[in-house]
């Protein structure tokens, strides 16, 4: 991250200035390092509370470390609770959600950037409306139709609106759009002169170019997707076809209610995939941000 | 952002193939573009347009299966809503929540990049991850986690209080501070979102421009106002827009943590939505949704005047 860097140097000599500016630092340093406390606080505390008993947790005053660690909480999710077939569903459809968005969107941005064809600015408008759509304003239709389609408590009924709403294709084509744009028109020339068809170009030419576009897209796909929380709770409606969101909610509000410990160890499972990915991966979503043209 | 129109009727010009018809190319480019059309017809405009039809209906949930065997009942599907004390309670606690929550998040955010920002910080990558972290997290559990946290006898929050002497009220289950309580750990969660745009937008600004207001004798203040906020007001106007349509939807936080209560204090509009989705009221549901949908395009139409009236 040298970029972030500016490129202000500081004078070496020591003069009141400086000496205040250092301590001016300082101070922005113990300002800076108190809100990541605050920030960070509420994860240890999920952490540790997810091992620590009901009965702890429902005491007054609270602890902060665990008194006896105990696994019982996660034992629960996955042989009381049916947390094993939650995780796989979530995975599955946030899986397939990447995928068809991955393929769907730099097929879309490909066109959007590089050919041209009647009803092209259409098509982009259009693109830019449904981003601002919220899921909010379609989920009651949409309901309506996924049931007389049949497809209500299945995996296509949670995969399809997902995929077709604002962070789907729609947010992808765009990104993918701009990206594509900043490729070279000389290599797409090039192959057409060597007789390539637009499906050989968009595979063999344009894909293999659009690495960090796709990395990006990817990783914020299935977050969104990993997160999503509104429709897989209307259209799964038996148990065995939720997602761990729409899970812990559940459990939150219902017959689990007061099962502190159970509902932290829920929240863990499904924030710290998500941590882990994105402590690894945080340079893509950044690139995301930026790629978008939100500069 | 787009080409203009005239640039796409153009006839068949040198980047196109000699010898292939113009329809051919058309069929192929179209077909790139299939997928999200056939997408975007069923899942998106199919729905919406539905959804308006509804909103002046009494579509129930017993006539699923015959959506459009149903009466026509005008606009009294509106005006119930807008005569209905929860709606209008909803209401007004939505526009706290996008006033207030815009206001933090932005504030909050701008504050932390242009700290981020000064040539001092050490490990700005670590404290740039640390401030995102949140808004990657998924909301319902976050919402569970805090949930506990602000319990009034057993949460952490009251605890720490404590120490500083002060007896904290149960924030989710007092009338007076739950809103409050909402808006903050929502704010806690998207703040760090906005600072990462905010960050981008001030490193593209040159800091030679600082350099000079700084041998013009320009004070720190005066170049924030004079240099960082002018040059800004793009990516102001661009996260105003995002965090208000974000803020309008506000949900999983009260479905988890107070299901809008205490005594609807904390009922969001798109809360009332789903509830009156799930009590099987459909046209209702409808007509609230396209309200909703109505306030995000008033509300980005009015923050696109604003800001560019103002350069």
């Amino acid at each position: 991250m040298t970029t972030l860097t500016p490129t202000r140097t500081e004078p070496a000599v020591t003069t009141p200035k400086s000496a205040r500016r250092r301590r001016g630092g300082l101070w922005l340093h113990v300002l800076l390092i108190g809100g990541l406390l605050v920030v960070i606080t509420p994860f240890v505390w999920m952490v540790l509370g997810s091992i620590k008993t009901t009965a702890e947790l429902r005491q007054s005053p609270p602890t902060w470390l665990p008194r006896d660690p105990t696994l019982g909480n996660y034992v629960d999710l996955f042989e009381r609770l049916d947390f094993a077939r939650y995780f796989f569903n979530t995975t599955l459809v946030a899986g397939a959600v990447t995928l068809g968005n991955l393929l769907f969107s730099s097929m879309l941005g490909y066109a959007l950037a590089k050919l041209d064809f009647p009803g092209k600015r259409v098509l982009f408008v259009l693109m830019l409306g449904t981003l601002m759509v919220p899921a909010i304003v379609t989920f009651m239709p949409l309901f309506v139709l996924i049931s007389n389609m049949g497809m209500v408590n299945t995996y296509p009924g949670l995969i399809l609106p997902t995929l077709a709403g604002a962070s789907g294709v729609a947010f992808g084509g765009f990104l993918m759009r701009q990206y594509i744009q900043g490729l070279p028109d000389e290599l797409i020339d090039a192959a057409r002169v060597d007789g390539a068809g637009e499906y050989r170009i968009f595979f063999n030419v344009i894909l293999p170019l659009c690495g960090p576009a796709l990395a990006a897209l990817a990783i914020l796909t299935f977050l969104a997707a990993w997160n999503n929380f509104l429709w897989p709770l209307v259209v799964a409606t038996t148990e065995d076809m939720y997602t761990l969101p729409v899970a812990i909610a559940l459990f939150a509000v219902g017959q689990h209610e007061t099962n502190h410990g159970l509902l932290l160890a829920g929240a863990v499972t499904v924030v710290l995939p998500v941590v882990l990915v994105f402590i690894v991966l945080q340079r893509y979503f950044t690139q995301g941000i930026a790629m978008t043209g939100i500069k | 952002m787009t080409a203009p129109a005239t640039a796409i009727r153009e006839p068949a010009g040198e980047r196109h193939h000699a010898g292939r018809p113009r329809w051919r190319s058309n069929l192929v480019s179209w077909s790139f573009t299939l997928p999200f059309v056939v997408l975007f017809v069923v899942f998106m405009a199919g729905p919406i347009v539905v959804s308006l039809i509804t909103s002046f209906t009494d579509l129930r949930v017993t006539d699923i299966s015959s959506p459009f065997a149903v009466d026509f009942v005008g606009l009294e599907n509106y005006i119930n809503v807008l005569g209905d004390a929860r709606f209008q309670r909803a209401a007004v606690n939505t526009a706290v929540y996008v006033v207030a929550g815009v206001t933090l998040t932005m504030g909050f955010g701008l504050l932390i990049a242009i700290g981020l920002n000064q040539a001092v910080v050490k490990f700005r990558t670590l404290f740039r991850v640390g401030y995102y972290l949140p808004y990657v997290t998924s909301i319902v559990a976050i919402a569970v986690v805090w949930r506990l946290l602000l319990a009034e006898h057993t949460g952490l929050v009251n605890a720490v209080l404590s120490v500083l002497g002060i007896d904290g009220p149960g924030w989710l289950t007092d009338t007076r501070f739950a809103l409050g309580s909402l808006i903050v750990m929502a704010a806690w969660r998207g703040t760090g979102f906005l600072m990462v745009i905010f960050l981008a937008g001030l490193q593209s600004i040159p800091a030679e421009l600082y350099e000079a207001a700084e041998v013009d004798g320009a004070g720190r203040w005066q170049r924030f106002t004079s240099i960082t906020l002018p040059l800004l007001r793009p990516t102001l106007l661009l996260t105003a827009v995002i965090a208000s349509i974000g803020w309008l939807q506000f949900f999983e936080e009260p479905f988890v943590m107070t299901q809008g209560g205490p005594l609807n204090s904390t009922l969001s509009v798109a809360y009332h939505t789903y509830n009156q989705f799930s009590f099987g009221n459909y046209g209702p549901t409808a007509a609230i949704s396209y309200l909703l949908f109505l306030a995000i395009a008033l509300l980005t139409v009015v923050q696109f005047r604003l800001f560019r009236s103002k350069t």
